[in-house]
């Protein structure tokens, strides 16, 4: 965790100019929701300011409350609340995710809405024990006389360029397996603060996962104002007819690159599907998709086995069995924790998108 | 010296404190107001005193968990439901702590603390409920007897693992004192339950951020079969309260005016000072650690008997005798009333049928999402196909 800040900072300037350049260009306009009010050019360090912002204005209960975020975070992205809502509403605790998140509940149990911070999603597991058995089953076990709906659990996760194996995982997985909370993963600042916005408001527990390589590379046009993106409903980031590509978070940016590549060198169209949120997740939408265009691919930064992929893969095979034209596919991390200088072979690149479309399209 | 954790004295002296450097250092007393057979201790501070009113419900308290305990004990010897865990041994530390709680404080319990919940007005048909999983039970027969949990006595549901509700306390605790309530949150758990990490967390958040909350050890001796002495060392779970910025204290966790008037005192520093206090009851887990368990693999005879003697009810009782607020014939009535009631609450809940099919996939969520509606038609229509199969579970 000592190295948070320097990440920051590093994150900020670092080796992913390129990158953050082509996921600008590459991110796509703000579709259904409320986009009323005025709106202006926002990073997702600063769209998820504003949500909390807007979130500890609108509701006198909502508490922000971990490591580090009273001066702001060192991602930044507390950076004011503490001067705008005070002490006790904005908050340092002691070190100890377990504590952090245990605490969460119990506040959120008594009708604070309890967001809680972890400062990097590969710091979560401390707290495991708290959202596994604590968290998701406060409402199940109590047969609803008591629920702990109000928590948000935020952390930035994902590859960040040298991060090594614990300023890198991408463990949303892990927590789908878990009945009684939600999972939610932004791609981008817009659906970042329209989807914590909502994960705040849903009564029920979420773990909300944030890109940290996004925070200062990825800008969009970002409402101003208070608005809501629904969770449990996909996003068609590209729409397509040759194959549907899922992802969630940061890879549906490198989704989106991977389909313009192969619409201009090969005729491709994809479909590309944003999940936004894991559990529950939006299968009505990708079998729409798949029904349609009869070739999936799934990607995620996360190592392959066991993945959500898994899952979605599984669910098509069932459902869209006799329009399949090709085995479904899974472009992801490997099985490895994750390695610092082996990350651009580890990871599920452009490059290896386009591959995975050619050779499903191919079939 | 000044530096950010605080303000020390420099010394030229090269000396370690703690552990085998600090053997000269006695324990924390252990404060009681009754001795060993309940007589009152004239010099004993009891600021807070019992009258007849308060002393008897505090002991009918007593009675009626002693006599619940047994029952209900037998009960799932003969195979009536499932598992059950008593509290002989420990039923001052219960009764005499909850007496002192207003009802707006907020409880987080460990499992065996049945007093508290009792004490506060959950009935003995309410716990044969919890027991046998029925319908009437608020968990709608989803958890293992003895999770109970009560929205209306402030009672939040038990979950099994150890030590998880110590960090929820603290959360309820501060969410009290930011509403500016004048309550107060206790937190019940174990001196096992203390070695997890999630006591640390509390006890260093509740410090930290100032949390009105009462964190009361049950110290029984045992955890299933590892004592205290393979538990921890130093001195107890009380001696770690000021090395958290916590004021502790250890009490005769068998003396019901003793745990009273701790944990009054206790609650009125957490609500001035707004931050927590530490209780350490030190009593004996007199019974099994549960239906499961059989302690005498582990442990003799003879401690046992020596701390079956010591029962705590039999204790107060001598205090409420001395006041002329007691008599045998009121005894006998009680115990006798109390079994029947007891009994009668059982034979009740055994006839209440389980919950229907849906309570399995409400309450997930706050909402039924559309995989589990799913998930439930399977179920639904796996009941259509196979009738008879599982005649527990009403289809709607």
């Amino acid at each position: 965790m000592a190295g948070g800040i320097q990440l920051s900072r590093l994150a900020a300037v670092g080796g992913y100019s390129a990158l953050s350049a082509a996921a600008g260009v590459a991110s796509s306009k703000p579709s259904a929701a409320a986009t009323e009010g005025a709106s202006k050019q926002t990073n997702l360090c600063t769209a998820v300011n504003d949500a909390l912002h807007i979130a500890l204005d609108a509701n006198p209960r909502a508490l922000v409350f971990g490591e580090d975020v009273s001066f702001g975070g060192v991602f930044r992205c507390t950076v004011g609340l503490k001067e705008r809502f005070g002490a006790a509403r904005c908050f340092n605790t002691p070190l100890s995710e377990q504590g952090i998140v245990g605490f969460g509940i119990g506040a959120a149990a008594l009708g604070c809405t309890a967001i809680a911070e972890i400062q990097f999603a590969d710091y979560i597991y401390p707290a495991y024990d708290q959202i596994v058995n604590e968290a998701s089953k406060y409402r199940y076990r109590s047969g609803g006389a008591f629920n702990c709906g109000g928590l948000t659990v935020r952390a930035p996760y994902g590859a960040v360029g040298h991060g090594g194996h614990y300023h890198s995982q991408s463990p949303e997985a892990v927590f789908t397996h878990v009945p009684g909370i939600k999972v939610v993963m932004p791609s981008g600042p817009y659906e970042a603060k329209g989807l914590l916005l909502a994960a705040i408001r849903d009564p029920n527990p979420v773990v909300f996962f944030e890109a940290k390589m996004q925070y200062r590379t990825v800008v969009e046009d970002v409402p101003k104002g208070d608005f809501e993106l629904p969770l449990g409903v996909a996003r068609v980031a590209r729409e397509g007819s040759d194959i549907t590509l899922v992802g969630w978070g940061q890879q549906v940016g490198v989704l989106e690159r991977a389909a313009a590549e192969v619409s201009e060198a090969d005729s491709i169209s994809c479909e590309v599907i944003d999940l936004r949120t894991l559990i529950p997740w939006d299968r009505a939408a990708v079998e729409a998709s798949v029904s349609k265009t009869g070739r999936v691919l799934v990607s995620h930064e996360a190592p392959v086995t066991s993945g959500f992929g898994a899952e979605v893969v599984a669910a098509m095979s069932a459902r869209c069995f006799l329009r399949l034209e090709a085995p479904p596919a899974r472009v992801c991390g490997y099985d490895t924790p994750f390695p610092l200088v082996f990350e651009p072979l580890y990871l599920p690149t452009q490059q290896r998108v386009v591959d995975a479309i050619r050779a499903t399209c191919n079939f | 010296m000044d530096f950010p954790g605080g303000c020390v004295p420099f010394t030229t002296e090269l000396k370690f404190v703690g552990g085998h450097f600090s053997t000269d250092v006695p324990p924390m007393s252990c404060y009681r107001t009754l001795d060993s057979v309940g007589d009152a201790l004239q010099e004993a501070d009891t600021p807070w005193g019992l009258d007849e009113e308060q002393a008897v419900r505090i002991y009918r308290a007593m009675v009626g968990l002693q006599t619940m305990d047994g029952v209900f004990y037998d009960s799932q010897r003969q195979g009536r439901f499932s598992f059950y865990i008593t509290s002989a041994g420990e039923e001052a530390t219960a009764v005499g702590s909850a007496a002192a709680l207003a009802p707006a404080d907020v409880v987080f319990a460990q499992y065996r603390e049945q007093g508290v919940l009792l004490y506060r007005g959950f009935s003995f048909l309410d716990f044969a409920h919890q027991c046998f999983g029925n319908a009437q039970e608020p968990g709608k027969g989803r958890q293992m007897p003895i999770h109970y949990g009560s929205a209306e006595l402030n009672f939040h549901t038990i979950s099994s693992p150890l030590a998880t509700q110590l960090p929820h306390a603290v959360g309820a605790a501060y969410a009290l004192k930011l509403e500016a309530r004048q309550a107060v949150v206790a937190v019940y758990f174990g001196e096992g339950a203390a070695s997890e990490g999630d006591f640390h967390a509390a006890a260093n958040f509740a410090a930290t951020l100032g949390a009105p909350v009462l964190f009361i050890c049950r110290n029984n001796g045992w955890a299933i079969s590892t004592p205290a002495t393979e538990q921890y060392r130093g001195d107890g779970i009380a001696g770690r309260g000021p090395s958290y910025g916590i004021p502790s204290v250890r009490v005769d966790g068998g003396d019901a005016r003793a745990v009273y008037n701790a944990t009054a005192a206790a609650r009125d520093i957490a609500l001035r000072h707004g931050g927590p206090v530490l209780i350490e009851a030190m009593s004996y887990r007199s019974g099994h650690h549960s239906t499961s368990d059989d302690s005498s693999r582990y442990r003799t005879a003879t401690e046992m008997a020596v701390w079956r003697a010591r029962d705590p009810a039999a204790r107060f009782r001598r205090l409420l005798d001395a006041a002329g607020w007691w008599d045998d014939g009121r005894e006998q009535a009680l115990r006798q009333a109390t079994r029947r009631e007891v009994v009668a609450a059982l034979g009740k809940a055994q006839r209440v049928p389980k919950a229907s099919l849906d309570a399995m996939f409400a309450d997930v969520y706050a909402e039924v999402p559309w995989h589990l509606a799913e998930q439930q038609a399977e179920v639904a229509e796996h009941l259509r196909r196979h009738p008879g199969a599982w005649p527990d579970i009403p289809l709607q």
